[in-house]
């Protein structure tokens, strides 16, 4: 177990060292010249060349690669290009947002779409199952812009229960905190919700089909037991992975609903540098959204062995 | 008072074509500590009928009706919650699939203890000592290191032990084993089926053995109930039953089992496929003998009038207008 985790963390080295490289690469595959790009239309040609040194696009890709990743090995992605702060500092400002965003909507995914999935599975056939599938295509198919301003059309302007945007960071309070959260959260949440739901649904349905299912009522278990007990462990796997495979949904989601409600967060960072042309701003987040990536889903592989003693690696 | 007693069971399922009566007027009982075997081809019936008894058939599709009277209980006045009190408790089951049958995620004591602590209440660890104590009454060696152990570790035998050990773990009355051997090779079918006897013998538990081998009845039961297409066409002791079949479809399940010394040698498994036809499709309404299709002395009246269940001889019922009858017989 200790050497597959070991084994497993390893496997990632390579995943990671590509997507840098590919990152790196996006100052060189975008098409026309960066710097007389980022330079404008009046510069001059000594304007020019000073942006590309500061780049480092004078020097050849594989020396800029090198000492570019062992800065970022080291936590220091470069100077943005539009504000000359560290770009390290302007990510530290805006992790907070986003990272919440992404934690609240996840666990608000979870907590409603598995037992939603759960109940659609034991009811099948049923007009709840049948509302909860419904729900779960339109989940999958309206924009989320669309969710979000009728979330806060609904809940911040006519309810008036909610903020209509902006954050309000941590440590003025759990509660302040959160209530900036949920139209956000809940936005970005209903597509998640849609499809952590079917599959559990899905799943749910095939496991209760076993034998071990009509062992577990015939030994007196509760419906309730038999189905989070016996079934779902059983039928985890596919969830968990669905879970993982969503990040990417969820931080794709995350850029727009940042801008939907003001949430001074990475996906708003993304959006005005790559505006600006902010090449090491734009490569470093998209690295830590690519970490975020790689780690949860490390934790994922790892979950299986926890929840299924059969797979061992 | 009887300990179970079925009574005109008809269990209907709704289908695309139409209504299928997998059980249709079937009864039968069984006293304490007692063993019945039912005995008939695949699809005739046996397992919805074990599922009724404990409710445990999705309904829908599922239509159960009849009588169902577990120590003179209506047991179809009873709340799920009672049901579930009952299942696993004073009535178990075992199942034809050990490999299928034991949940994969959990060790053999996590889900042996589980049914422990249903029924008794007992704390973790008082559950966890009965499981180990119900591993070694089936025989299961290291049982302190099986208990720990995922069902996907350890042999179909092995499993059909721990499945066994997990019905017997709050001592039922009633053990209902439906096709318990079934999936295991010969060798392994022998060895359970002592321990099923041995067992009952120990433990005074009713056990009611379905099986479509009747070779497993000779050596098991004491009560025989052959079933065809939903219903009972013979009931009798095991020695009357073997001595004196009295219906054709009986007979024929016996000229197919080569021998009853051959029993354990591996010859059974193809005898009931010997006669020859198919079971009908019970979606389709038929009249008169639900057999005379297949049945070799079938004539023209079996096939406009049904014979129905009559005593033959003492406790000996046949369902067919030419079983022979003990003639000195004064019939109430
Ligand atoms: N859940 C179900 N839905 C529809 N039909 C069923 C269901 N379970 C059993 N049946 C039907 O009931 C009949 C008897 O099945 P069963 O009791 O399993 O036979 P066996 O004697 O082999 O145990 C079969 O025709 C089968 O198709
Ligand atoms: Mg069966």
């Amino acid at each position: 177990m200790g050497s597959y985790i070991f084994r497993r963390i390893l496997a990632t080295i390579p995943v990671v060292l590509f997507v840098m490289l590919f990152v790196f690469s996006l100052l060189y595959i975008t098409p026309g010249d960066p710097a007389a790009i980022l330079a404008g239309d009046q510069a001059t040609q000594a304007e020019i060349e000073a942006i590309r040194i500061d780049l480092g696009l004078d020097r050849s890709f594989p020396v800029r690669f090198v000492e570019w990743s062992s800065g970022v090995l080291r936590g220091d992605f470069g100077v943005s290009i539009f504000t000359r702060l560290p770009v390290s500092t302007m990510i530290q400002q805006r992790v907070e947002p986003t990272l919440s965003l992404m934690v609240v909507t996840m666990v608000i995914a979870i907590t409603i779409a598995v037992p939603l999935g759960v109940l659609a599975a034991w009811k099948h056939g049923s007009l709840i199952d049948r509302a909860i599938m419904l729900f779960a295509v339109l989940g999958f198919s309206v924009p989320v812009f669309v969710i979000g301003y009728v979330l806060a059309w609904t809940f911040a302007l006519q309810l008036g229960w909610l903020p209509v945007q902006g954050y309000t960071p941590f440590s003025e309070g759990p509660w302040p905190w959160l209530r900036s959260l949920l139209l956000p959260s809940f936005t970005l949440a209903t597509f998640y919700i849609a499809i952590i739901a079917r599959i559990t649904r899905a799943t749910m349905l095939e496991i209760l089909q076993q034998d071990y299912i009509r062992t577990a009522r015939g030994k007196g278990a509760s419906e309730q037991a038999v189905l989070f007990v016996h079934a779902l462990r059983n039928a985890s796997v596919p969830i968990v992975t669905v879970i993982g495979i969503g990040i990417t949904l969820v931080i794709s989601g995350a850029v727009v609903i940042e801008s939907v409600f003001a949430l001074p967060g990475l996906g708003r960072l993304i959006v005005d540098s790559i505006l600006r042309r902010d090449y090491p701003v734009i490569q470093a987040v998209i690295l830590i959204f690519s970490f975020v990536y790689v780690i949860i889903n490390l934790l994922i592989d790892l979950s299986y062995t926890v929840i299924d003693p059969r797979i061992r690696y | 008072m009887k300990l179970l007693e079925v009574r005109d069971l008809q269990v209907h399922f709704e289908t695309d074509k139409g209504v299928n009566r997998a059980v249709d007027g079937l009864s039968f009982s069984i006293d304490t500590g007692e063993a019945l075997a039912i005995v008939g081809e695949s699809g005739c019936g046996k397992s919805v009928t074990s599922m009724s008894v404990l409710r445990l058939l999705p309904t829908p599709p599922g239509k159960i009706a009849g009588d169902i009277r577990f120590r003179g209980e209506d047991l179809s006045t009873k709340s799920e919650r009672e049901m579930r009190r009952l299942r696993g408790g004073e009535i178990s089951m075992i199942f034809q699939e050990p490999m299928s049958s034991l949940n994969p995620v959990y060790t053999i004591g996590r889900q042996i203890s589980e049914a422990v602590r249903l029924h008794t209440g007992a704390n973790t660890r008082a559950a966890r000592k009965r499981a180990i104590e119900v591993l070694i009454l089936v025989g299961i060696p290291s049982p302190e290191k099986r208990v720990d152990e995922y069902p996907h570790r350890l042999s179909g035998g092995m499993r059909q032990r721990a499945m066994i050990a997990m019905a017997l773990a709050c001592n039922p009355a009633l053990l209902i084993a439906d096709e318990p051997t079934t999936a295991l090779d010969v060798t392994i079918q022998a060895q359970i089926l002592d321990l099923l006897r041995d067992l009952r013998k120990r433990t005074n538990t009713a056990i009611l053995l379905i099986t479509h081998d009747l070779g497993v009845v000779a050596e098991f039961a004491e009560r025989v109930m052959v079933m065809y297409a939903g219903r009972k066409v013979e009931e009798a002791n095991v020695a009357d039953l073997f001595a004196h079949p009295r219906h054709p479809y009986t007979q024929g399940l016996m000229d197919a089992v080569p021998k009853l010394g051959q029993v354990r040698s591996g010859k059974m498994s193809k005898a009931l496929a010997e006669i020859p036809g198919r079971v009908p499709d019970l979606t389709q309404a038929f009249e008169g003998c639900v057999f005379a299709p297949r049945c070799p002395r079938a004539e023209d009246v079996c096939t406009h009038l049904d014979p129905g269940l009559e005593e033959k001889a003492d406790g000996h019922f046949a369902a067919c207008h030419f079983a022979p009858k003990e003639a000195a017989r004064d019939k109430a």
